[in-house]
Protein backbone atom coordinates (compact mmCIF):
# COMPACT_ATOMS: atom_id res chain seq x y z
CA UNK A 1 0.00 0.00 0.00
CA UNK A 2 1.30 3.43 -0.88
CA UNK A 3 1.29 6.14 1.82
CA UNK A 4 -1.57 7.86 -0.01
CA UNK A 5 -3.67 4.68 -0.02
CA UNK A 6 -2.85 3.96 3.61
CA UNK A 7 -3.91 7.45 4.55
CA UNK A 8 -7.22 7.17 2.69
CA UNK A 9 -7.91 3.80 4.34
CA UNK A 10 -6.97 5.04 7.81
CA UNK A 11 -9.14 8.13 7.35
CA UNK A 12 -12.08 6.06 6.10
CA UNK A 13 -11.94 3.72 9.07
CA UNK A 14 -11.51 6.62 11.48
CA UNK A 15 -14.40 8.64 10.03
CA UNK A 16 -16.73 5.62 9.80
CA UNK A 17 -15.80 4.44 13.27
CA UNK A 18 -16.67 7.82 14.76
CA UNK A 19 -19.80 8.07 12.67
CA UNK A 20 -21.10 4.76 14.08
CA UNK A 21 -19.93 5.36 17.65
CA UNK A 22 -21.55 8.79 17.77
CA UNK A 23 -24.81 7.64 16.25
CA UNK A 24 -25.24 4.62 18.54
CA UNK A 25 -26.73 6.40 21.59
CA UNK A 26 -29.17 8.60 19.63
CA UNK A 27 -29.84 5.74 17.24
CA UNK A 28 -30.83 3.35 20.02
CA UNK A 29 -32.91 6.08 21.66
CA UNK A 30 -34.75 6.82 18.38
CA UNK A 31 -35.31 3.11 17.78
CA UNK A 32 -36.70 2.72 21.30
CA UNK A 33 -39.01 5.73 20.88
CA UNK A 34 -40.30 4.43 17.56
CA UNK A 35 -40.72 0.85 18.79
CA UNK A 36 -42.21 1.50 22.22
CA UNK A 37 -43.73 4.95 22.48
CA UNK A 38 -46.72 6.60 20.96
CA UNK A 39 -46.47 10.34 20.68
CA UNK A 40 -47.91 13.03 18.43
CA UNK A 41 -45.84 13.51 15.30
CA UNK A 42 -44.36 10.01 15.45
CA UNK A 43 -44.81 9.46 11.71
CA UNK A 44 -43.08 12.73 11.02
CA UNK A 45 -40.09 11.78 13.17
CA UNK A 46 -40.02 8.38 11.50
CA UNK A 47 -40.04 10.08 8.10
CA UNK A 48 -37.27 12.52 8.95
CA UNK A 49 -35.03 9.73 10.26
CA UNK A 50 -35.54 7.74 7.08
CA UNK A 51 -35.18 10.69 4.72
CA UNK A 52 -31.41 10.22 4.10
CA UNK A 53 -32.19 6.73 2.82
CA UNK A 54 -34.24 8.07 -0.09
CA UNK A 55 -32.77 11.53 -0.68
CA UNK A 56 -29.80 11.93 -3.03
CA UNK A 57 -26.75 12.17 -0.73
CA UNK A 58 -25.79 15.42 -2.43
CA UNK A 59 -28.98 16.97 -1.08
CA UNK A 60 -28.13 15.79 2.43
CA UNK A 61 -24.64 17.22 1.99
CA UNK A 62 -26.08 20.52 0.89
CA UNK A 63 -28.43 20.66 3.91
CA UNK A 64 -25.46 19.94 6.15
CA UNK A 65 -23.48 22.70 4.48
CA UNK A 66 -26.33 25.15 5.07
CA UNK A 67 -26.91 23.98 8.63
CA UNK A 68 -23.46 23.08 9.91
CA UNK A 69 -21.14 25.19 7.76
CA UNK A 70 -19.13 27.87 9.53
CA UNK A 71 -21.88 30.36 8.67
CA UNK A 72 -24.72 27.86 8.93
CA UNK A 73 -27.42 28.31 11.54
CA UNK A 74 -26.20 25.58 13.83
CA UNK A 75 -22.60 25.67 12.70
CA UNK A 76 -22.12 29.34 13.60
CA UNK A 77 -23.62 28.81 17.03
CA UNK A 78 -21.47 25.73 17.67
CA UNK A 79 -18.36 27.64 16.63
CA UNK A 80 -19.13 30.63 18.82
CA UNK A 81 -20.22 28.63 21.86
CA UNK A 82 -17.94 25.59 21.85
CA UNK A 83 -15.33 26.57 19.28
CA UNK A 84 -16.24 23.40 17.40
CA UNK A 85 -16.70 23.29 13.67
CA UNK A 86 -17.65 20.62 11.21
CA UNK A 87 -16.68 22.65 8.17
CA UNK A 88 -14.09 21.05 5.91
CA UNK A 89 -12.55 18.64 8.42
CA UNK A 90 -12.86 14.95 9.30
CA UNK A 91 -15.53 15.66 11.92
CA UNK A 92 -17.72 16.99 9.15
CA UNK A 93 -17.04 13.83 7.14
CA UNK A 94 -18.05 11.75 10.15
CA UNK A 95 -21.21 13.83 10.61
CA UNK A 96 -22.16 13.36 6.95
CA UNK A 97 -21.57 9.59 7.21
CA UNK A 98 -23.52 9.41 10.45
CA UNK A 99 -26.55 11.21 9.02
CA UNK A 100 -26.56 9.08 5.88
CA UNK A 101 -26.19 5.76 7.72
CA UNK A 102 -28.44 6.68 10.68
CA UNK A 103 -31.66 5.15 9.25
CA UNK A 104 -29.93 1.79 8.72
CA UNK A 105 -28.85 1.67 12.36
CA UNK A 106 -32.27 2.75 13.65
CA UNK A 107 -34.12 0.24 11.49
CA UNK A 108 -32.03 -2.71 12.63
CA UNK A 109 -32.26 -1.81 16.33
CA UNK A 110 -35.97 -1.08 16.07
CA UNK A 111 -36.72 -4.44 14.46
CA UNK A 112 -34.75 -6.14 17.19
CA UNK A 113 -36.53 -4.16 19.91
CA UNK A 114 -39.91 -5.08 18.52
CA UNK A 115 -39.05 -8.77 18.83
CA UNK A 116 -38.00 -8.50 22.49
CA UNK A 117 -40.54 -10.14 24.80
CA UNK A 118 -41.78 -7.28 26.95
CA UNK A 119 -42.82 -9.85 29.50
CA UNK A 120 -39.14 -10.17 30.41
CA UNK A 121 -39.01 -6.44 31.11
CA UNK A 122 -42.10 -6.75 33.29
CA UNK A 123 -40.50 -9.64 35.15
CA UNK A 124 -37.43 -7.49 35.84
CA UNK A 125 -39.65 -4.69 37.14
CA UNK A 126 -41.37 -7.01 39.60
CA UNK A 127 -37.92 -8.10 40.80
CA UNK A 128 -37.18 -4.54 41.84
CA UNK A 129 -35.45 -2.99 38.83
CA UNK A 130 -36.45 0.52 37.75
CA UNK A 131 -37.04 1.35 34.08
CA UNK A 132 -33.45 2.49 33.44
CA UNK A 133 -31.92 -0.58 35.04
CA UNK A 134 -34.32 -2.78 33.10
CA UNK A 135 -33.22 -1.08 29.90
CA UNK A 136 -29.52 -1.58 30.51
CA UNK A 137 -29.61 -5.06 32.06
CA UNK A 138 -32.43 -6.70 30.07
CA UNK A 139 -33.49 -4.78 26.98
CA UNK A 140 -30.08 -3.74 25.71
CA UNK A 141 -28.44 -7.19 26.02
CA UNK A 142 -31.44 -8.73 24.29
CA UNK A 143 -31.20 -6.34 21.34
CA UNK A 144 -27.43 -6.81 21.09
CA UNK A 145 -27.76 -8.79 17.83
CA UNK A 146 -29.74 -5.93 16.31
CA UNK A 147 -27.26 -3.36 17.55
CA UNK A 148 -24.38 -5.33 16.05
CA UNK A 149 -26.12 -5.80 12.71
CA UNK A 150 -27.15 -2.16 12.63
CA UNK A 151 -23.66 -0.95 13.52
CA UNK A 152 -21.99 -3.04 10.83
CA UNK A 153 -24.52 -1.92 8.23
CA UNK A 154 -24.01 1.70 9.26
CA UNK A 155 -20.24 1.23 9.26
CA UNK A 156 -20.30 -0.26 5.76
CA UNK A 157 -22.58 2.51 4.53
CA UNK A 158 -20.22 5.09 6.05
CA UNK A 159 -17.24 3.55 4.29
CA UNK A 160 -19.00 3.95 0.96
CA UNK A 161 -20.28 7.46 1.69
CA UNK A 162 -19.38 9.86 -1.11
CA UNK A 163 -22.00 12.40 -2.21
CA UNK A 164 -22.89 14.03 1.10
CA UNK A 165 -19.25 14.08 2.22
CA UNK A 166 -17.81 15.72 -0.87
CA UNK A 167 -20.65 18.26 -0.96
CA UNK A 168 -20.34 19.15 2.72
CA UNK A 169 -16.62 18.98 3.47
CA UNK A 170 -15.09 18.81 -0.01
CA UNK A 171 -12.02 16.79 -0.98
CA UNK A 172 -9.10 17.62 1.29
CA UNK A 173 -6.20 15.11 1.43
CA UNK A 174 -5.61 13.76 4.94
CA UNK A 175 -8.73 15.47 6.25
CA UNK A 176 -11.80 14.51 4.22
CA UNK A 177 -10.40 12.42 1.35
CA UNK A 178 -11.80 9.02 2.33
CA UNK A 179 -11.45 5.89 0.15
CA UNK A 180 -14.34 6.62 -2.23
CA UNK A 181 -13.27 10.24 -2.64
CA UNK A 182 -9.64 9.23 -3.20
CA UNK A 183 -10.89 6.73 -5.77
CA UNK A 184 -12.97 9.38 -7.50
CA UNK A 185 -9.96 11.72 -7.54
CA UNK A 186 -7.80 9.05 -9.19
CA UNK A 187 -10.41 8.40 -11.88
CA UNK A 188 -10.29 12.12 -12.68
CA UNK A 189 -6.46 12.06 -12.90
CA UNK A 190 -4.78 11.00 -16.19
CA UNK A 191 -2.98 7.67 -15.61
CA UNK A 192 -4.79 7.01 -12.33
CA UNK A 193 -6.41 3.75 -13.51
CA UNK A 194 -4.06 1.39 -11.70
CA UNK A 195 -4.31 3.37 -8.45
CA UNK A 196 -8.09 3.44 -8.74
CA UNK A 197 -8.18 -0.32 -9.22
CA UNK A 198 -5.97 -0.86 -6.17
CA UNK A 199 -8.35 1.27 -4.06
CA UNK A 200 -11.27 -0.76 -5.39
CA UNK A 201 -9.61 -3.94 -4.14
CA UNK A 202 -8.95 -2.35 -0.74
CA UNK A 203 -12.60 -1.25 -0.50
CA UNK A 204 -13.84 -4.75 -1.30
CA UNK A 205 -11.52 -6.31 1.29
CA UNK A 206 -12.58 -3.86 4.01
CA UNK A 207 -16.27 -4.44 3.26
CA UNK A 208 -15.81 -8.22 3.34
CA UNK A 209 -13.97 -8.08 6.66
CA UNK A 210 -16.75 -5.95 8.15
CA UNK A 211 -19.44 -8.35 6.98
CA UNK A 212 -17.56 -11.38 8.28
CA UNK A 213 -16.98 -9.72 11.62
CA UNK A 214 -20.68 -8.99 11.88
CA UNK A 215 -21.54 -12.58 11.04
CA UNK A 216 -19.14 -13.99 13.64
CA UNK A 217 -20.32 -11.57 16.33
CA UNK A 218 -24.02 -12.19 15.83
CA UNK A 219 -23.46 -15.92 15.78
CA UNK A 220 -21.59 -15.71 19.06
CA UNK A 221 -24.39 -13.70 20.65
CA UNK A 222 -27.03 -16.10 19.35
CA UNK A 223 -25.09 -19.07 20.74
CA UNK A 224 -24.94 -17.44 24.14
CA UNK A 225 -28.74 -17.13 24.21
CA UNK A 226 -29.10 -20.78 23.34
CA UNK A 227 -27.14 -21.68 26.39
CA UNK A 228 -23.82 -22.94 25.00
CA UNK B 1 -52.62 -9.69 55.71
CA UNK B 2 -53.61 -9.24 52.09
CA UNK B 3 -56.21 -6.64 51.40
CA UNK B 4 -57.41 -6.39 47.85
CA UNK B 5 -60.30 -4.30 46.67
CA UNK B 6 -60.35 -2.85 43.18
CA UNK B 7 -62.60 -1.79 40.37
CA UNK B 8 -61.49 -1.61 36.79
CA UNK B 9 -63.36 -1.30 33.54
CA UNK B 10 -62.05 -3.64 30.94
CA UNK B 11 -63.14 -5.27 27.71
CA UNK B 12 -65.71 -8.01 28.23
CA UNK B 13 -66.78 -7.19 31.78
CA UNK B 14 -66.12 -4.85 34.65
CA UNK B 15 -63.72 -6.12 37.21
CA UNK B 16 -64.99 -5.58 40.74
CA UNK B 17 -63.00 -7.73 43.09
CA UNK B 18 -62.63 -7.46 46.84
CA UNK B 19 -61.18 -10.04 49.18
CA UNK B 20 -58.85 -10.27 52.10
CA UNK B 21 -56.69 -13.14 53.18
CA UNK B 22 -55.16 -14.13 56.50
CA UNK B 23 -51.84 -15.17 54.91
CA UNK B 24 -50.54 -18.59 54.02
CA UNK B 25 -51.48 -19.76 50.56
CA UNK B 26 -54.52 -18.04 49.12
CA UNK B 27 -55.80 -19.62 45.94
CA UNK B 28 -57.53 -17.60 43.27
CA UNK B 29 -59.76 -19.95 41.39
CA UNK B 30 -61.95 -19.47 38.36
CA UNK B 31 -62.42 -20.30 34.73
CA UNK B 32 -60.12 -18.71 32.21
CA UNK B 33 -61.29 -15.18 31.64
CA UNK B 34 -62.76 -14.88 35.13
CA UNK B 35 -60.28 -12.14 35.99
CA UNK B 36 -57.57 -14.15 37.77
CA UNK B 37 -54.68 -12.85 35.73
CA UNK B 38 -56.02 -9.31 35.98
CA UNK B 39 -55.80 -9.58 39.77
CA UNK B 40 -52.18 -10.68 39.44
CA UNK B 41 -51.14 -7.85 37.19
CA UNK B 42 -53.03 -5.32 39.33
CA UNK B 43 -51.32 -6.58 42.48
CA UNK B 44 -47.90 -6.54 40.83
CA UNK B 45 -48.43 -3.02 39.53
CA UNK B 46 -48.26 -4.03 35.87
CA UNK B 47 -51.70 -2.51 35.35
CA UNK B 48 -53.60 0.15 37.24
CA UNK B 49 -57.08 -0.14 38.79
CA UNK B 50 -59.64 2.61 38.22
CA UNK B 51 -60.11 2.77 41.96
CA UNK B 52 -59.60 0.74 45.08
CA UNK B 53 -56.95 -0.28 47.55
CA UNK B 54 -54.30 -2.99 47.60
CA UNK B 55 -52.23 -3.60 50.71
CA UNK B 56 -49.98 -6.35 52.02
CA UNK B 57 -49.44 -6.41 55.77
CA UNK B 58 -49.12 -2.71 56.56
CA UNK B 59 -47.68 -1.72 53.24
CA UNK B 60 -50.11 0.08 50.93
CA UNK B 61 -49.33 -0.71 47.30
CA UNK B 62 -52.24 1.14 45.76
CA UNK B 63 -54.86 3.45 47.16
CA UNK B 64 -56.87 5.62 44.83
CA UNK B 65 -58.16 7.79 47.70
CA UNK B 66 -54.72 8.57 49.02
CA UNK B 67 -53.25 8.78 45.54
CA UNK B 68 -50.77 5.98 46.18
CA UNK B 69 -49.65 3.84 43.26
CA UNK B 70 -46.28 2.23 43.81
CA UNK B 71 -44.44 1.25 40.61
CA UNK B 72 -43.78 -2.50 40.25
CA UNK B 73 -40.13 -2.20 41.29
CA UNK B 74 -41.11 -0.67 44.64
CA UNK B 75 -43.92 -3.07 45.50
CA UNK B 76 -41.70 -6.00 46.43
CA UNK B 77 -44.26 -8.37 45.00
CA UNK B 78 -42.59 -11.47 43.57
CA UNK B 79 -44.29 -12.82 40.50
CA UNK B 80 -43.95 -16.30 39.01
CA UNK B 81 -45.35 -16.20 35.51
CA UNK B 82 -47.05 -19.03 33.68
CA UNK B 83 -44.26 -19.07 31.11
CA UNK B 84 -41.33 -18.61 33.50
CA UNK B 85 -39.89 -15.54 31.78
CA UNK B 86 -36.30 -16.30 32.69
CA UNK B 87 -33.78 -13.90 31.20
CA UNK B 88 -32.28 -15.81 28.28
CA UNK B 89 -29.00 -13.90 28.23
CA UNK B 90 -28.19 -14.65 31.86
CA UNK B 91 -27.12 -17.87 33.55
CA UNK B 92 -29.42 -19.51 36.06
CA UNK B 93 -27.29 -18.08 38.85
CA UNK B 94 -27.53 -14.54 37.46
CA UNK B 95 -31.27 -14.98 36.96
CA UNK B 96 -31.64 -16.03 40.59
CA UNK B 97 -29.62 -13.15 41.99
CA UNK B 98 -31.09 -10.48 39.70
CA UNK B 99 -33.68 -9.39 42.24
CA UNK B 100 -31.63 -10.35 45.31
CA UNK B 101 -29.08 -7.61 44.61
CA UNK B 102 -31.81 -4.99 44.45
CA UNK B 103 -33.10 -5.63 47.97
CA UNK B 104 -31.36 -3.85 50.86
CA UNK B 105 -29.28 -6.36 52.82
CA UNK B 106 -31.33 -5.84 55.99
CA UNK B 107 -34.59 -6.70 54.25
CA UNK B 108 -33.47 -9.95 52.66
CA UNK B 109 -35.13 -12.95 54.22
CA UNK B 110 -34.54 -15.51 51.49
CA UNK B 111 -31.10 -17.01 51.61
CA UNK B 112 -29.49 -18.13 48.35
CA UNK B 113 -28.18 -21.48 49.57
CA UNK B 114 -31.45 -22.43 51.21
CA UNK B 115 -33.59 -21.50 48.22
CA UNK B 116 -31.33 -23.34 45.78
CA UNK B 117 -31.33 -26.44 47.95
CA UNK B 118 -35.06 -26.38 48.59
CA UNK B 119 -35.85 -26.14 44.89
CA UNK B 120 -33.18 -28.67 43.90
CA UNK B 121 -31.54 -26.42 41.32
CA UNK B 122 -27.94 -26.34 42.53
CA UNK B 123 -26.76 -28.40 39.55
CA UNK B 124 -28.28 -25.91 37.11
CA UNK B 125 -26.59 -22.73 38.33
CA UNK B 126 -24.12 -22.33 35.47
CA UNK B 127 -26.52 -23.21 32.67
CA UNK B 128 -28.59 -20.89 30.59
CA UNK B 129 -32.40 -20.99 30.60
CA UNK B 130 -32.69 -22.27 27.02
CA UNK B 131 -31.19 -25.60 28.11
CA UNK B 132 -33.60 -26.23 30.98
CA UNK B 133 -36.72 -28.39 30.94
CA UNK B 134 -40.10 -26.81 31.60
CA UNK B 135 -40.18 -27.92 35.23
CA UNK B 136 -36.61 -26.74 35.86
CA UNK B 137 -37.43 -23.36 34.37
CA UNK B 138 -40.38 -22.92 36.71
CA UNK B 139 -38.29 -23.92 39.72
CA UNK B 140 -35.70 -21.31 38.79
CA UNK B 141 -38.48 -18.77 38.26
CA UNK B 142 -39.83 -19.51 41.74
CA UNK B 143 -36.34 -19.20 43.20
CA UNK B 144 -35.77 -15.91 41.41
CA UNK B 145 -39.00 -14.48 42.81
CA UNK B 146 -38.24 -15.78 46.32
CA UNK B 147 -34.73 -14.33 46.33
CA UNK B 148 -36.12 -10.86 45.75
CA UNK B 149 -37.46 -11.31 49.32
CA UNK B 150 -40.97 -10.24 48.38
CA UNK B 151 -43.72 -9.16 50.77
CA UNK B 152 -46.15 -11.17 48.67
CA UNK B 153 -45.49 -13.97 46.24
CA UNK B 154 -47.83 -14.17 43.26
CA UNK B 155 -47.99 -17.38 41.27
CA UNK B 156 -49.93 -17.05 38.05
CA UNK B 157 -50.78 -20.61 37.02
CA UNK B 158 -47.16 -21.71 37.38
CA UNK B 159 -48.01 -25.25 36.30
CA UNK B 160 -50.23 -24.42 33.35
CA UNK B 161 -47.47 -24.71 30.76
CA UNK B 162 -46.32 -28.12 32.01
CA UNK B 163 -47.58 -31.57 31.08
CA UNK B 164 -49.21 -33.87 33.63
CA UNK B 165 -46.13 -35.64 34.92
CA UNK B 166 -44.11 -32.42 35.24
CA UNK B 167 -46.99 -30.83 37.14
CA UNK B 168 -46.83 -33.51 39.79
CA UNK B 169 -43.07 -33.05 40.01
CA UNK B 170 -43.32 -29.33 40.62
CA UNK B 171 -46.29 -29.24 42.98
CA UNK B 172 -44.38 -30.55 46.04
CA UNK B 173 -41.74 -27.83 45.56
CA UNK B 174 -44.40 -25.15 45.75
CA UNK B 175 -45.78 -26.81 48.87
CA UNK B 176 -42.31 -26.75 50.42
CA UNK B 177 -41.88 -23.07 49.62
CA UNK B 178 -45.19 -22.34 51.34
CA UNK B 179 -44.15 -24.29 54.44
CA UNK B 180 -40.53 -23.14 54.70
CA UNK B 181 -41.03 -19.42 54.18
CA UNK B 182 -43.63 -17.30 55.88
CA UNK B 183 -44.29 -15.17 52.82
CA UNK B 184 -47.99 -14.93 51.92
CA UNK B 185 -48.69 -16.55 48.56
CA UNK B 186 -51.43 -15.77 46.09
CA UNK B 187 -51.76 -18.84 43.91
CA UNK B 188 -53.79 -18.55 40.73
CA UNK B 189 -55.15 -21.71 39.18
CA UNK B 190 -58.07 -23.25 37.42
CA UNK B 191 -57.14 -26.76 38.60
CA UNK B 192 -58.99 -27.66 41.77
CA UNK B 193 -56.58 -30.46 42.74
CA UNK B 194 -53.64 -28.02 42.87
CA UNK B 195 -55.63 -25.75 45.14
CA UNK B 196 -56.65 -28.56 47.46
CA UNK B 197 -53.05 -29.62 47.73
CA UNK B 198 -51.59 -26.17 48.37
CA UNK B 199 -54.03 -23.59 49.60
CA UNK B 200 -55.59 -22.87 52.95
CA UNK B 201 -57.70 -19.98 51.78
CA UNK B 202 -59.74 -19.79 48.61
CA UNK B 203 -61.20 -16.99 46.55
CA UNK B 204 -63.50 -18.04 43.73
CA UNK B 205 -63.83 -15.61 40.83
CA UNK B 206 -66.45 -15.59 38.14
CA UNK B 207 -66.84 -12.97 35.43
CA UNK B 208 -64.84 -10.36 37.23
CA UNK B 209 -66.61 -10.77 40.59
CA UNK B 210 -65.84 -12.69 43.77
CA UNK B 211 -68.23 -15.61 44.01
CA UNK B 212 -67.03 -16.83 47.37
CA UNK B 213 -64.07 -16.56 49.73
CA UNK B 214 -63.00 -18.42 52.83
CA UNK B 215 -61.08 -21.44 54.15
CA UNK B 216 -60.69 -24.09 51.44
CA UNK B 217 -62.61 -26.85 53.30
CA UNK B 218 -65.59 -24.65 54.07
CA UNK B 219 -65.82 -23.09 50.67
CA UNK B 220 -65.42 -26.21 48.58
CA UNK B 221 -68.05 -28.02 50.60
CA UNK B 222 -70.53 -25.19 50.79
CA UNK B 223 -70.35 -23.77 47.40
CA UNK B 224 -71.65 -25.58 44.43
CA UNK B 225 -68.68 -25.12 42.19
CA UNK B 226 -69.82 -27.59 39.62
CA UNK B 227 -70.74 -24.89 37.13
CA UNK B 228 -67.19 -23.61 37.39
CA UNK B 229 -65.23 -26.79 37.85
CA UNK B 230 -67.37 -29.01 35.67
CA UNK B 231 -69.42 -31.99 36.82
CA UNK B 232 -66.53 -34.38 37.32
CA UNK B 233 -64.99 -32.16 39.91
CA UNK B 234 -67.92 -32.23 42.31
CA UNK B 235 -66.75 -33.64 45.60
CA UNK B 236 -66.00 -33.00 49.24
CA UNK B 237 -62.88 -31.90 51.02
CA UNK B 238 -62.41 -33.29 54.48
CA UNK B 239 -59.69 -32.67 56.98
CA UNK B 240 -58.26 -35.90 58.38
CA UNK B 241 -55.48 -36.90 60.76
CA UNK B 242 -52.96 -39.59 59.88
CA UNK B 243 -53.32 -42.55 62.26
CA UNK B 244 -50.98 -45.23 61.00
CA UNK B 245 -49.23 -46.64 57.98
CA UNK B 246 -49.88 -50.16 56.68
CA UNK B 247 -46.67 -50.79 54.76
CA UNK B 248 -47.52 -54.29 53.54
CA UNK B 249 -50.66 -52.96 51.86
CA UNK B 250 -49.09 -49.68 50.72
CA UNK B 251 -51.86 -47.93 52.57
CA UNK B 252 -52.30 -45.27 55.21
CA UNK B 253 -55.14 -45.06 57.69
CA UNK B 254 -56.51 -41.65 58.59
CA UNK B 255 -59.20 -40.53 61.00
CA UNK B 256 -62.18 -38.34 60.20
CA UNK B 257 -63.50 -37.73 63.66
CA UNK B 258 -64.30 -41.21 64.95
CA UNK B 259 -64.43 -42.75 61.50
CA UNK B 260 -61.31 -44.30 60.04
CA UNK B 261 -60.64 -44.50 56.34
CA UNK B 262 -57.82 -46.05 54.38
CA UNK B 263 -55.95 -44.15 51.70
CA UNK B 264 -53.19 -45.16 49.32
CA UNK B 265 -49.77 -44.78 50.93
CA UNK B 266 -49.17 -41.23 52.05
CA UNK B 267 -45.92 -39.48 52.87
CA UNK B 268 -46.93 -37.93 56.15
CA UNK B 269 -46.12 -38.63 59.77
CA UNK B 270 -48.80 -40.04 62.07
CA UNK B 271 -50.62 -37.14 63.68
CA UNK B 272 -50.24 -34.90 60.65
CA UNK B 273 -53.32 -33.23 59.24
CA UNK B 274 -54.10 -34.02 55.62
CA UNK B 275 -56.76 -32.93 53.26
CA UNK B 276 -58.79 -35.72 51.72
CA UNK B 277 -60.86 -35.24 48.65
CA UNK B 278 -63.72 -37.60 47.99
CA UNK B 279 -65.48 -37.36 44.66
CA UNK B 280 -69.27 -37.25 44.84
CA UNK B 281 -69.48 -40.02 42.23
CA UNK B 282 -67.31 -42.33 44.31
CA UNK B 283 -69.63 -42.56 47.27
CA UNK B 284 -72.46 -45.07 47.65
CA UNK B 285 -75.11 -44.97 50.39
CA UNK B 286 -76.55 -47.79 52.50
CA UNK B 287 -79.21 -47.75 55.18
CA UNK B 288 -77.63 -50.61 57.14
CA UNK B 289 -74.00 -51.14 57.89
CA UNK B 290 -72.75 -53.62 55.29
CA UNK B 291 -70.63 -56.55 56.47
CA UNK B 292 -68.10 -58.57 54.55
CA UNK B 293 -67.65 -56.05 51.71
CA UNK B 294 -64.75 -54.81 49.65
CA UNK B 295 -65.60 -51.27 50.71
CA UNK B 296 -62.85 -50.34 53.15
CA UNK B 297 -64.25 -47.02 54.12
CA UNK B 298 -67.63 -46.92 55.73
CA UNK B 299 -68.60 -43.64 57.34
CA UNK B 300 -71.67 -43.31 59.47
CA UNK B 301 -73.68 -40.14 59.22
CA UNK B 302 -76.99 -38.46 58.74
CA UNK B 303 -78.56 -37.04 55.62
CA UNK B 304 -78.43 -33.27 55.70
CA UNK B 305 -80.10 -32.50 52.40
CA UNK B 306 -81.21 -33.99 49.11
CA UNK B 307 -81.33 -31.98 45.92
CA UNK B 308 -82.03 -32.92 42.36
CA UNK B 309 -78.80 -33.01 40.40
CA UNK B 310 -80.53 -33.22 37.02
CA UNK B 311 -80.20 -36.06 34.48
CA UNK B 312 -81.78 -38.57 36.85
CA UNK B 313 -79.26 -37.89 39.58
CA UNK B 314 -79.69 -36.76 43.15
CA UNK B 315 -77.11 -34.80 45.13
CA UNK B 316 -77.21 -36.00 48.72
CA UNK B 317 -75.29 -34.26 51.47
CA UNK B 318 -74.33 -36.45 54.38
CA UNK B 319 -73.16 -35.03 57.68
CA UNK B 320 -70.55 -37.41 58.97
CA UNK B 321 -71.06 -38.10 62.63
CA UNK B 322 -70.10 -37.64 65.28
CA UNK B 323 -67.77 -34.73 64.78
CA UNK B 324 -66.68 -36.22 61.49
CA UNK B 325 -65.12 -33.08 60.18
CA UNK B 326 -67.67 -32.08 57.65
CA UNK B 327 -70.13 -32.80 54.93
CA UNK B 328 -69.82 -35.49 52.34
CA UNK B 329 -71.36 -34.90 48.96
CA UNK B 330 -72.65 -37.94 47.19
CA UNK B 331 -74.20 -38.22 43.80
CA UNK B 332 -76.51 -41.20 43.35
CA UNK B 333 -79.32 -41.89 40.89
CA UNK B 334 -82.66 -40.39 41.85
CA UNK B 335 -84.13 -43.87 41.35
CA UNK B 336 -81.92 -45.25 44.12
CA UNK B 337 -82.73 -42.30 46.35
CA UNK B 338 -86.44 -42.88 45.96
CA UNK B 339 -86.26 -46.68 46.39
CA UNK B 340 -84.27 -46.27 49.61
CA UNK B 341 -86.77 -43.64 50.71
CA UNK B 342 -84.03 -41.25 51.69
CA UNK B 343 -85.06 -38.09 53.48
CA UNK B 344 -83.21 -35.47 55.51
CA UNK B 345 -82.39 -36.58 59.02
CA UNK B 346 -82.14 -40.30 58.19
CA UNK B 347 -79.05 -42.11 59.47
CA UNK B 348 -77.04 -43.61 56.61
CA UNK B 349 -73.71 -45.25 55.91
CA UNK B 350 -71.53 -43.71 53.23
CA UNK B 351 -69.40 -46.25 51.38
CA UNK B 352 -66.21 -44.87 49.88
CA UNK B 353 -63.95 -46.97 47.70
CA UNK B 354 -60.49 -46.43 49.13
CA UNK B 355 -58.99 -46.53 45.66
CA UNK B 356 -61.20 -43.66 44.68
CA UNK B 357 -59.16 -41.29 46.75
CA UNK B 358 -56.59 -40.09 44.31
CA UNK B 359 -53.15 -39.64 45.74
CA UNK B 360 -52.77 -36.27 44.06
CA UNK B 361 -55.84 -35.08 45.89
CA UNK B 362 -54.31 -35.79 49.27
CA UNK B 363 -52.04 -33.18 50.65
CA UNK B 364 -50.15 -32.40 53.75
CA UNK B 365 -51.73 -29.33 55.24
CA UNK B 366 -49.42 -26.41 55.75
Amino acid sequence: MTPVEAEALRLSLWVSGWAVAASLPPGILCAWLLARRHFPGKSLVDGIIHLPLVLPPVVVGYFLLVGFGRRGMIGAWLYETFNVTFAFNWKGAALASAVISFPLLVRAVRLSLESVDQGLEQAARTLGAGPLRVFFTITLPLVAPGVITGSILAFARSLSEFGATITFVSNIPGETRTLPIALYTLTQTPGGDVGAFRLCVISVVVAMVALLASEILSRRVARRMEGL
Amino acid sequence: MIEFSVQKRQGAFDLDIAFSSPGGVTALFGRSGAGKSSVVSLAAGLSKPDQGRIAVKDQVLFDSKQGINLPPERRRVGLVFQDGRLFPHLTVRANLTYGEHLVPQAERWAEFGKVVELLGISHLLDRRPAKLSGGEKQRVAIGRALLSSPRLLLMDEPLAALDGARKHELLPFIGKVAREFSVPILYVSHAIDEIIELANHLVVLDEGKVKGAGPVEDLLNELDLSDITGRLDAGSILLARVVEHLPSFAATRVALGENHITLPWLDALPGALVRVRIGAQDVALALEKPHRTSFQNILSGRIASIASGGEGKADVRVEISPDGGGMLWTRITSLAASELGLKPGDPVYALVKSASIARSAVAAKA
